[in-house]
């Protein structure tokens, strides 16, 4: 098992250590739901240096990137990213991930821990335009600074003004005393704030000078539980649960990164599959009553009928109830549409609801 | 950890307080800090008399369900409502007013193979 740069860090902090996706982990400090609140209330810090991190350069970089992902990197600029999927010959998902351009002919793909090999030979075996490839997932860092106090919280560690970099915008610079560091507006949580990428080796001091920085706004360290929970309240999806290389990026909800304004894997397959509409759809629900979801509960209708599985369930920590995704046949996929979920010998009745779970 | 030594402890983390022929049973300090925050305590089997290892409820977490496994044979006699709205203590006070269930037990025999806290103590390597 991996560990990152940080693992002593979170030890000594007494993080409870779990194996994911290869690496040994923090998934919780103090508590899933005062990490959960500590990010939607003040700011937190998340070590999420097990994502991988692909360089793809040279003058047929851009090509690369447009046969392999779902959205239109064309649109991209220096500073901008985008979050993108990377679809199979099969109508399903490899990964999804977001691509940053760094220079005119330099980006940088974040893919999910558990895909990093599979990513990195997927797309190179649709190099055949000789596009420059680099692994660099064992070298990077990353944090996920993330609040609606992190901009604040951050801004004296930076000559760069925090508050001007966008939502999916970013800036390459100075943070915590280390120069070219990538200061990205991005996140999985929905509360804001940034992801920052550095070194292996400059990252305890980053890590240190973000705790010394963010003291005085409760900043606290969090962990994969709560990162979990976080995301499942914005109904972001998650690699291995909600997609897979079964999904197609239509049933996911994912229609917006599919762009048919370019070629791409499976594009022509897909484009058919968004004519003729998908026959299931991933939706998200809210339990009527006291319950749980949990991955893999059967979804069933009000015969009692399986409908679908959860693909992702939790009990909502700012909304107090249980919530999840999964997929059910289109008919059955509307706003406000009743369905049921088995949990254990009952099947507790649930709403089908627009996303974000969690508003603000 | 907190492992107190009147109680009476099973591998599957819970603990039982002997009082005549009714036992109070919930979980140890150590399930509920392996659990994390308990957002929800299912007992659906009050008053219903089932055998030794049967599963008499559910505890939930954020992260993860676990069964509720019976110590030993008998009725259910009571369940903590206060748990209903405040799954939470099982987290504050395990062993006081985190109690889940309270059983007539049927065969007192059975509270001799149960495990004294030396002998949880060294299950969970505290």
């Amino acid at each position: 098992m991996k560990n990152t740069a940080l693992t002593a860090t979170h030890e000594a902090l007494g993080a409870k250590m779990v194996p994911f996706a290869g690496f040994n982990m923090p998934v919780q400090y103090e508590g899933v739901n005062i990490e959960h609140e500590t990010v939607r209330k003040a700011v937190g810090v998340f070590d999420v240096s097990h994502m991988g991190e692909f360089l793809i350069e040279g003058p047929h970089a851009l090509e690369l990137i447009q046969k392999v992902s779902s959205n239109d990197a064309s649109k991209l600029a220096i500073g901008k990213a985008q979050y993108s999927c990377m679809p199979n010959d099969d109508g399903g998902i490899v990964d999804d991930l977001i691509i940053y351009q760094l220079k005119e002919e330099t980006y940088l793909l974040v893919v999910n821990a558990s895909n990093i090999e599979k990513d990195w030979n997927w797309i190179s075996s649709k190099n055949d335009v000789g596009a420059e490839m680099r692994n660099l997932s064992d070298n990077y860092s990353l944090l996920a600074i993330q609040g609606p106090k992190a901009v604040e919280a951050m801004q004296s560690l930076t000559s760069h003004d925090l508050s001007e970099i966008k939502f999916y915008n970013f800036v390459v610079g100075d943070f915590a005393g280390v120069e070219n560091i990538i200061i990205s507006a991005t996140g999985y949580t929905g509360s804001g704030g940034f992801e920052i990428y550095c070194k292996n080796d400059e990252v305890q001091q980053v890590w240190d000078k973000v705790f010394e920085a963010g003291a005085d706004y409760g900043i606290k360290p969090i962990g994969l539980a709560a990162r979990d929970t976080l995301r499942l309240e914005m109904g972001y999806c998650l690699y291995g649960n909600d997609i897979n290389d079964t999904t197609s990026p239509l049933e996911a909800g994912l229609g917006w990164i599919t762009k048919f304004t370019k070629d791409f894997t499976n594009s022509e397959a897909l484009k058919q599959q968004k004519e003729e509409g998908v026959q299931r759809k991933l939706v998200a629900f809210e339990l009527d009553e006291r319950g749980i979801p949990r991955q893999g509960y059967d979804i069933v209708d009000t015969e009692g009928n399986v409908i679908g599985q959860v693909t992702s369930g939790t009990m909502s920590p700012s909304l107090g109830k249980g919530i999840g995704l999964g997929y059910v046949p289109t008919a059955l996929a509307g706003v406000d549409n009743k369905i049921h979920i088995q949990i254990r010998k009952n099947a507790i009745p649930a709403t089908v609801v627009k996303l974000p779970f969690y508003k603000g | 950890m907190n492992i107190p030594a009147d109680l009476k402890y099973t591998k599957d983390h819970e603990w039982v307080k002997v009082e005549g022929d009714v036992v109070t049973v919930g979980i140890t300090d150590f399930a509920q800090g392996e659990l994390g925050d308990i957002v929800y305590v299912e007992v659906e089997t009050l008053d219903e008399t089932l055998e030794a290892e049967e599963v008499f409820g559910t505890v939930e977490a954020v992260k993860t369900v676990s069964d509720l496994f019976l110590p030993v044979s008998g009725e259910i006699i009571e369940f903590n409502e206060a748990l209903e709205d405040a799954p939470e203590l099982v987290n504050s006070d395990p062993y006081g007013e985190g109690w889940m269930i309270k059983v007539k037990c049927s065969d007192l025999s059975q509270l001799e193979g149960l495990m004294t806290a030396d002998d949880y103590k060294a299950l969970i390597g505290a």
